[in-house]
């Protein structure tokens, strides 16, 4: 053990009051550090999780068709003329050679999993009910990879071979039907058939439930005229929030649209980004108040100890050593507090999460203790000490021996 | 046979404290000290003994002049230089003993060594645990600073400022704040060590009776050496 290590923790040591009341609180300032962040991180994966559940980070498709010119002829000479133009009706079309798409997304960077799909609206019917539904034609094995559409059934399999389909709890509830159970999809032009419901999911969510139906990449190719075809590749990236600039990426690259769920989720993203602001300013404020109370602590240490200090230097103590030794004592206040930190952070976040239930029974206030969160915090609260303690370390190393044995 | 260099040479030493009212403490001392002295530095309160033991010690400069110590001018030393001949040629004991109160006996012995050559020296800890026994607290070891009489803490100051093995010990007051047996029992312990081990002793007393226990008596007044005679 270093000589400035040995007399650090001596000191630390024999001020055992002072060295008590300072860890309870980088303790407490750290366990609330750690409570608010494993509290408002677990919230957050839960919503992004909720939203992401259904959804992939970017939907590439189409560009949408251009208006025409419906009326007004050639003008004479130069002359300017009037023209009315028209907005075609949206209708579900390809991405032209989307088999090179799919190619140069699966090399992109940030990009772990591309799905072609084909999307568009249908009316479902079963007797004398009715509901609009958005049928998405998928390869089940490359979709999974987007989407955990098979950890979202709760009846039958994810059956999508000949004409079955998988159907969401709400539509089942609707039209009052099981797995087995036959409803009819109609497109666009006609097209449409009966199909045999093989599953039933629950995305936790009542729009998606009643109004997503999900049949084989080839049923949907033919319902909508695809022949071939897909209207949309489902993208999922590496890093949730970095789905906005791996969009503009792929639409800079392809030519094509290319949403991210950011994007199609404003409101939330600015949510979480107001939840994050807010937990950030109160750690920076605790981090604030930990480092003033273990600069307190060591400036008072550093009057209280002027003339040992001014004994060790008379004895051969160089003047860096004598820093060290102020140093040593901030930083094992910043590691040792933070440890308790950590115990208290925990149980205070596992106490919180077990307080209220949800009916499926995951817990109301999720909470994300992670060895990434602990270590981010033993790290500051390590920083925040040697830092706090630099400035005492200094005073106590500019300390004038001759002095400070004469007055104390 | 030529003479002995001195241990430490001051060459017209001045000291002045105050910038804009200017107090002069030392107004031009030249003094030798030679190795196996036992000097006495006497005189009136003022007259600047303890700032010229602090100028020996390395602890403050002087205005004007030279502190030669062991053929070193310490003008031109920067201040890890100082404390590290300060830590290898000199040793202090101080009137109130200024032990650290957090360590024991034995530890506080032996910081001088460990602050130099770090904790895990066995030679270290047996020369302290020898010293300790030389000075009569072989079985005070461990105590704590604070848990020892005034009497034995001085014992202890004076076993920790030997631990390195200095040329001259920088003793301010040693027995002025001890009982007359204390403070003759540390007297002894003093001339014991200057002639077995050879360490010059430089003390600092208004105590006659310290003073012609010394072989030499350096007597100031005002800032600059009255006399300097061998004592009896």
């Amino acid at each position: 053990m270093p000589f400035e290590l040995f007399v650090a923790l001596r000191y630390l040591r024999d001020g055992r009051l002072q060295t008590g009341l300072i860890l309870t609180g980088i303790g407490v300032g750290v366990g609330v550090i750690i409570f608010l962040s494993a509290l408002i991180t677990g919230l957050q994966q839960s919503i992004v999780g909720r939203t992401l559940g259904s959804q992939a980070y970017v939907v590439v498709r189409p560009p949408e068709e251009m208006p025409r010119v419906v009326e007004g002829g050639a003008a004479p000479g130069d002359a300017l003329r009037a023209v009315e133009t028209e907005r075609p009706p949206q209708r579900v079309r390809s991405i032209v050679r989307w088999r090179e798409v799919e190619a140069l997304l699966e090399r992109t960077s940030g990009v772990v999993g591309v799905a072609p799909t084909v999307t568009g609206p249908a009316i479902a019917t079963r007797g004398l009910g009715s509901i609009s539904a958005t049928i998405r034609g998928i390869e089940l094995e490359s979709y999974s990879t987007i989407v955990d559409v098979r950890g979202r059934l709760v009846d039958g399999t994810f059956d999508l071979t000949g004409f079955r389909v998988v159907v969401g709890t709400e539509l089942a509830r609707k039209f009052g039907v099981g797995t087995g159970g036959r409803i009819r999809l109609q497109a666009a032009g006609d097209r449409g058939g009966v199909y045999s419901i093989s599953g039933i999911f629950d995305y936790r969510s009542r729009d998606l439930n009643e109004r997503l139906i999900f049949v084989s990449l080839q049923g949907a190719q033919t319902l909508f005229g695809l022949d071939g075809g897909v209207s949309t590749l489902e993208v999922k990236g590496d890093d949730i929030f970095g789905a906005e600039d791996l969009a503009l990426g792929i639409a800079d690259r392809t030519g094509l649209v290319a949403d991210s769920w950011m994007a199609q989720n404003r409101d939330l993203l600015v949510g979480l980004r107001s939840q994050s602001m807010s937990s950030i300013m109160i750690q920076v404020f605790v981090i604030l108040a930990v480092a003033l109370g273990i600069a307190s602590v060591l400036a008072v240490s550093v009057v209280q100890k002027a003339r040992e200090i001014g004994i060790l230097r008379a004895t051969g103590t160089r003047r860096s050593s004598v820093t060290r030794i102020f140093l040593y004592q901030g930083a094992i206040l910043g590691t040792v507090g933070s440890l308790v930190g950590v115990g208290l952070g925990t149980l205070l976040a596992v106490f919180f999460a077990g307080l209220a239930r949800n009916p499926d029974g995951s817990a109301t206030f999720p909470v994300a203790l992670t060895a990434w969160l602990y270590g981010r915090s033993v790290a500051v609260a390590l920083g925040v000490g040697v830092l706090s303690a630099v400035l005492p370390s200094r005073d106590a190393s500019r300390l004038d021996p001759a002095t400070v044995i004469r007055n104390g | 046979m030529a003479e002995e260099p001195a241990l430490v040479r001051l060459e017209g030493l001045t000291k002045t404290y105050g910038e804009r009212v200017v107090t002069p403490v030392l107004r031009g001392i030249d003094l030798e000290i030679h190795s196996m002295d036992l000097c006495a530095l006497t005189g009136p309160s003022g007259s600047g003994k303890t700032t010229l033991l602090n100028l020996i010690g390395l602890l403050d400069r002087p205005t004007t002049g030279r502190v030669v110590i062991e053929g070193t001018d310490t003008g031109a030393l920067d201040d890890e230089a100082r404390t590290a001949l300060r830590g290898r040629a000199l040793g202090f004991v101080f009137q109130f003993h200024h032990l650290l109160p957090a360590f024991s006996a034995l530890e506080n012995v032996m910081m001088p060594l460990i602050a130099r050559h770090g904790r895990k020296k066995a030679w270290i800890r047996e020369k302290a645990e020898h010293l300790l026994e030389e000075v009569g607290l072989a079985e005070r070891m461990t105590y704590r600073a604070t848990d020892l009489s005034g009497g034995q803490q001085q014992r202890v100051a004076i076993a920790r400022a030997l631990v390195a093995d200095p040329a001259l010990v920088l003793a301010d007051e040693p027995t002025g704040n001890l009982d007359t047996q204390s403070g003759e029992q540390v007297l002894e312990m003093v001339r014991d060590f200057n002639r077995r081990l050879g360490t010059a002793f430089l003390v600092v007393t208004h105590d006659d009776h310290v003073a012609s226990a010394c072989d030499r008596i350096v007597h100031m007044v005002d800032g600059l050496v009255d006399s300097d005679r061998r004592s009896g």
